[in-house]
């Protein structure tokens, strides 16, 4: 039978995945946005995990939840992106320094 | 190994393979793509741990609508991927050096029955006639009722910013300004005219 440390395990190695994934495109904002909904995944594994092993459907919920502010999350963020790219013709994070003084 | 097992090491293996493909790969349109593979195989290993419904929302919302609207996107912008990926492997012993400390923390962890449970037993499988679309329904819409609108507010406030940040007024479009309409006055329009009666000859 499926495990509690099977199913842990597989979302430690998917978040940390993730994590690589965010130093290696550390440019590409798109990409950056993708390694974050997969990181919200890799997250909402353990909750799913959690939730059969205690028999509890509390963890569900949250994970219902996390799904929603992610895909607001995504909605705003691919906004912004569009704008960024509209204004600036780039999506590179080092050119993103009209701040700087 | 039974049978749910074995489907779970496949799936898990199709998943680690496909988020690879999302960080690794040159192009951003196969990386989204990946993504999509990502989601539908996590899809099937929620099936196995019985969230039949967080599976199908998960297809449903994210494969159907958010990856949709990634692809969009990507498509959309005309990004200069080559100038993007320089310097890809400038920090990529950091970015694997952290994944694999990371990897062997939470995996030390959970397998060094530190976790205050027993991590190696295996779940007791609820009754076959038992739904989980329901239990979830009841529990969220008894108790989690408030947190559920809160939800439902957010999604709005998100549909009303992402309008509002793409809207684009172009110029030389012939609209109503209805604020005008409303406050026009009948003197601004009708211009009467006092004349001296004439006789008709």
């Amino acid at each position: 039978m499926i495990t509690l440390a099977h199913t842990l395990t597989l979302s430690a190695v998917l978040f940390s995945l993730s994590v690589a994934g965010i130093f290696l495109n550390r440019k590409n904002v798109l990409l950056l946005l993708m390694c974050i909904e997969l990181l919200l995944l890799a997250a909402n594994f353990n909750f799913i995990a959690f939730s059969r092993y205690l028999h509890q459907l509390d963890g569900q919920i949250f994970v219902f939840f996390v799904l929603t502010v992610a895909a607001a999350e995504a909605a705003i963020g691919l906004a912004i992106v569009v704008v960024l790219f509209r204004d600036r013709r780039t999506i590179d994070v080092e050119e993103l320094n009209r701040l700087e003084g | 190994m039974t049978l749910p097992l074995f489907l779970f090491y496949c799936f898990a293996a199709i998943l680690v393979c496909a988020a690879l493909g999302v960080i690794v790969s040159r192009n951003t349109v196969y990386s989204a793509l990946s993504l999509v593979m990502c989601f539908v195989t996590s899809a099937a290993i929620w099936l196995l741990l019985e969230a039949e419904f967080l599976a199908l929302v998960l297809v449903l919302v994210y494969v159907g609508a958010v990856m949709v609207l990634f692809l969009f996107v990507v498509m959309m912008l005309d990004v200069d991927v080559e100038k993007l990926r320089a310097g890809f492997t400038r920090f990529a012993w950091l970015g694997w050096i952290i994944a694999a400390v990371v990897v062997f923390e939470i995996v030390g962890v959970v397998l060094g029955r530190k976790l205050g449970v027993d991590v190696t037993r295996p779940s007791i499988p609820v009754a076959a006639n038992a739904s989980n679309t329901t239990e979830l329904g009841v529990l969220l819409y008894s108790h989690y009722v408030y947190p559920f609108e809160i939800a439902a507010m957010l999604l709005l406030v998100a549909i009303v910013a992402a309008i509002a940040l793409t809207h684009r007024h172009r110029q030389g479009l012939k609209v109503q300004d209805i604020s005008r309409q409303v406050a026009v006055r009948a003197s601004d329009r009708v211009r009467l005219v006092k004349m001296e009666a004439t006789q008709r000859k």
